[in-house]
Order: C-alpha cells, then structure tokens, then sequence
C-alpha cells in the first residue's frame, strides 16, 4: 500500500492519468456491493502500465469509470493534468468484446471512431486505410465485421484505439479471446507499434507473463473492492523479446505476482465470510 | 446472399403445389358435383378477366386499390418512424405513450371506418387514414423496440470515445432498429392491401372491394374471383419487395442457412 503513496506524490500536470483513490459502488441498501474499493493509481506520459487482478475484482468497472462512463462513488479522474471525473471522450479504447458495428465495413467502422474523436474525414479516411495496409488487412477493408477471425477482429479494434487522437490508450483485455499462439504473435504485434510511437497505455490482462512481457509497471489489483496491492517496475530492456520470458529477473517476479494474487484472493474470501 | 440455383430451388416445390392446386380444382369442375356459379373454373376465371369488357375495368379497379394501399403504407409508415423516433428521444413522452400505442394495436382499426365515412366523406382521405393507421403500429412498435435494444457492448464503447447523444442515435440506435423495422414493414405491407379493400367496401366507386361487392351482388363469381387472385398477388409483391429491400439494405448481415 505505501507504494500506492509514492505515486500520490507525483507532480499533477505530468501524468497522463492519475485515478485518485476512486470507491465506487453498485446497488443500494442490502444489495449495495462495492466493487473498487479507494484505488489510486497513475500512468504517465508514453508509459506502458498493466493492471493484473483476479476475474470479476472490477478492472473493467475501473475503466468505465476512467472512461466517463460511470460516475465514481467517490474519488477523482485526472487525465492529462485536468480533471476529467464523469467525463468521456479523453481516452482512446479498446474494449473486453472488439465492438465492431456490423453494418459498417471494417475501414468505416475506423473512420467513425476516429471521427468521433475529432479527426476530419478525410484525414481518418487515409489514416484508417494506410494502417490497414501496414497490418496487412487491407484486403479486408471493405469487409464486414463478422467475416474476420476473431484475432482479426482484435487487431482492427486495436488499431481503431491506436488511431485515435487521444493520448491514453485503455485496452482491457485486448488478446482474452485467442489461443496462446496468436496469442503471442499478437503481444509481439502490439509490442512493436507500441515501440515506435509510445503512447500512454494502461492495460488489463490475465495473464501475469503478458504483463511483464509488455508493460515498464504491473499493477496488481486485490479481489473486490478492489484496492492497489503493490506495484513492480519491470526490470526488462527495450526493445524486448521472447527470450527475455527466461531471464531470471523475469522468472522471479512473476514468482512474486503468482503468490501476490494468489494471497490476495485469500485474504477476500477471509473478509466475504467474515461478513456474514 | 442466395445464388440464382439457391432461390430456384426455394421457389420450385411451392409453385409446384400452387400449380397441382390448381390442376385439382380445374377438374373438380369439369367432371365433380360442383355447380359453376357456386365456384367457377381456373380457366373461366382467367377467361371472363382477359375478356375485352372486363379486363380494362379489373385493371382500372386495380389501379385504385394500388393507389390507396401505397399511399397509405407510405403515409402509415412514414408516421410510425416519425412517432417511434421521436418517443424514443423524449423518455418521458414515451412513458406517457408507449402503453397507449400498446393496448390500441387491440383495437380493430376497421370498425373506426364508419367513423372516418361519417366526419371526412367517402372521398380518398378517410380511406387512406384508414390504411395509415393500420399500418402505423407494426411499424412503430417495431421500431421503437430496435432503438431501444441495441447492444450495451457497442453502446459503452461509443459513450466512453466520447459519442454524443445525438451520434449515438444516428451511428448505432437508428441502424439497428432499421433491422427490427423491416419486420414491422413486412408485416404492414400485407396489412395495408388488406385494409384497402374493406375501407373500399364502406363506399366508393371505384377500386377492387368495390368491384368484388358490385360482382358478388351481380352473381358474377368469375369476376369475384379475378378480384380475389388480383388482390392476393398485389399483397405478395408488396410483401415481396419489402423483402428485397431489407436483403438490399441488410447485405452486411452474416449469410444466413435457411428461411427467409
Ligand atoms: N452496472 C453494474 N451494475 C451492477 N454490478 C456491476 C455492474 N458492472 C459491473 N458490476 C459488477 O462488478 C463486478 C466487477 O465486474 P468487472 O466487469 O469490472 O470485473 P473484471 O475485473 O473486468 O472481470 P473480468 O476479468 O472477468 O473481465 C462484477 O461482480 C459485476 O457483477
Ligand atoms: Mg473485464
């Protein structure tokens, strides 16, 4: 928890996002369960984060809140040093499900997003169709959604999220749906766009390897309420590879993790039961 | 997408049974018990419409039909967009509404017809309000259920990019409720054919509910009949190009393995 602090002390204005010690909360009376339990963290500017925490512990609540979507119980949203509580339309997103309208072809569905975030026509238009290019789906431009594989579908939905203007990329669980293979193909994809042009990412997976695979700082959430258990920098060099996944730094802190959650979760049921 | 072999072969064995059908009925009446003026051949049918004294009033009386059916569905359809669109932007007109709309799809629109014939006349209007209202409820109820159950999935996404209100409805609830509206299209199409003729029959001179009352009272059966064929195939080419609009529009869609 004091390392939550240490990030508390960082200079507003310099990160990307800070979430400040946000609590939110669904239901009311009886019912009422509380879901992000005062949780801070930040991101800051062209910095790599991961969130790892158990499934259902609200990471992607976390987001929405983030997002504007839902209002936090309590707390505050700062993105790019202003307040942006309750307010959408400061991130870019890659949601859980790539949320592809289906009437609109895969280039359009690109267009509309990044329209929508403020980009003229005409400049979403080359951007959507010359990225399509560089990612090798041009072929697929004028497709509709449900002709692509499920890792296609992924990639473009990624994309859609790069492209747009926004600073800060939210992705949740951007590869959840693949097999471990493209799964791989797909980090390393991701890894190398994100190399060349360094957004703000703030990323929620599964898995603890993806994580360290990809992020320069893995937050590791608890079980719901949700509240920052610790935070580790990665100790690995860019530009990174495969075979950093046996570094012993890289073996030893997903040892670290491994247990981390596994306590985490523990701790939880502890806590439900004893409030029974 | 149906190739040319796939939609041959939808539409073979019901043509096949329409032909036997009619094959049956043909020899029902030239060699069973039944007197021709209680049911006329196929052939005498065919026969007595494409005579040169009835053939150009049949397809005057149709015109009239068409006429009002068309402008009424239009008219119908046009209203019920309108209205669904409009109670989906208002919540609160819609809460006061909505129920209303519900429980008057209950009320036979028909009986409202003496009413029309009585304030408005037996002049065009009355009648296409008639066929307007029949059609307008499908067509709202249908599309105010598509706007309203669109995907929460795509819906959060395009809140948290920062859609607005007015967006969110063009990009996502109009589209998708454009899917549920054919379905309400589909079934005013047949209604609004229907409706033309009974609100013909509550007076005019012309249109084919005129022409099939003034034939049935004349003891024509011939010509009932032609009414009756002419009256089911405007219906079904109605339905039938609302259903090539939808394939038309609806092209994104997954190909789907059977049905329509
Ligand atoms: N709108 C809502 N109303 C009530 N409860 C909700 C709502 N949204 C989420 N929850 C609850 O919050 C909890 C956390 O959900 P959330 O989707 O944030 O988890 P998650 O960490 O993203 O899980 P996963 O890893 O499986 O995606 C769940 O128990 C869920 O039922
Ligand atoms: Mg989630």
């Amino acid at each position: 928890m004091n390392r939550t602090d240490d990030v508390q002390r960082t200079v507003a204005g310099s990160e990307a996002l800070e979430v400040k010690s946000v609590s939110k909360s669904f239901g009311k009376g009886a019912a009422l369960k509380e879901i992000l339990g005062g949780l801070s963290l930040t991101v800051g500017e062209g910095e790599f984060v991961s969130i790892v925490g158990p499934s259902g512990s609200g990471k992607t609540t976390l987001f929405q809140v983030i997002g504007g979507l839902e209002r936090p119980t309590s707390g505050e949203i700062w993105i790019d040093g202003r307040q942006a509580t309750g307010q959408t339309g400061h991130i870019s997103y890659m949601p859980q499900q790539s949320s592809l309208l289906p009437w609109r072809t895969v280039a359009r569905n690109i267009e509309l997003s990044l329209t929508i975030a403020g980009l003229d026509r005409n400049e979403a238009k080359r951007s959507a169709a010359e990225w399509l290019r560089r990612i090798g789906l041009e072929e697929y431009a004028k497709s509709y959604p449900h002709v692509l594989s499920g890792g296609m579908q992924q990639r473009v939905s990624f994309l859609r999220a790069l492209l747009s203007p926004q600073r800060l990329m939210l992705l949740d669980e951007p590869f959840g749906s693949l097999d471990a293979l493209t799964r791989l193909k797909m980090q390393k994809w991701l890894l190398s766009i994100w190399e060349e042009n360094r957004r703000s990412v703030l990323l929620v997976t599964h898995s603890i390897e993806e994580a360290l695979f990809l992020s320069d700082r893995v937050i590791v959430l608890s079980n719901s309420p949700a509240i920052v258990l610790e935070q580790f920098e990665v100790p690995l060099a860019r530009p990174r590879s495969e075979a950093m996944w046996t570094e012993p730094a890289f073996v030893a802190l997903k040892q670290r993790i491994y247990e981390l959650l596994q306590t985490g979760a523990g701790v939880k049921e502890e806590a439900g039961y004893a409030n029974r | 997408m149906g190739n040319k072999t796939g939609v041959w072969a939808k539409v073979w064995p019901p043509v096949i049974v329409v032909v036997a059908l009619l094959a049956c009925w043909q020899g029902a009446t030239m060699w069973g018990q039944v007197d021709s003026w209680h049911l006329p051949s196929p052939a005498s049918i065919v026969q007595e419409a494409a005579s040169a004294n009835v053939w150009p009033r049949l397809m005057e009386h149709t015109g009239a039909t068409l006429r009002l059916t068309l402008l009424g569905f239009a008219g119908g359809s046009a209203a019920g967009f309108l209205l669904a669109a409009l109670l989906h932007l208002a919540p609160g007109l819609r809460a006061a509404v909505y129920p209303l709309l519900v429980v008057s799809q209950n009320v036979p629109i028909v009986v409202i017809g003496p009413l029309l014939t009585m304030w408005l006349g037996y002049g065009l209007l009355p009648k296409v309000l008639l066929v307007m209202m029949v059609c307008f409820f499908p067509i709202s109820v249908a599309m105010l259920g598509g706007l309203t159950n669109t995907d929460a999935q795509l819906r959060n996404y395009l809140q948290m990019i920062g859609t607005g209100k007015w967006q969110l409805f063009w990009r996502l609830e109009l589209p998708h409720a454009i899917i549920h509206l054919f379905s309400g299209l589909k079934l005013a199409a047949s209604y609004s054919v229907l409706s033309a003729i009974v609100a013909e029959w509550l007076g005019t001179n012309k249109g084919l509910g005129y022409f099939m009352q003034l034939s049935a009272k004349g003891f024509m059966p011939e010509r009932v009949f032609a009414s009756v064929f002419i009256i089911v195939a405007l219906s079904l080419s109605l339905f039938g190009l609302m259903t090539l609009a939808e394939k038309l529009l609806m092209r994104w869609r997954p190909a789907k393995k059977e049905g329509n």
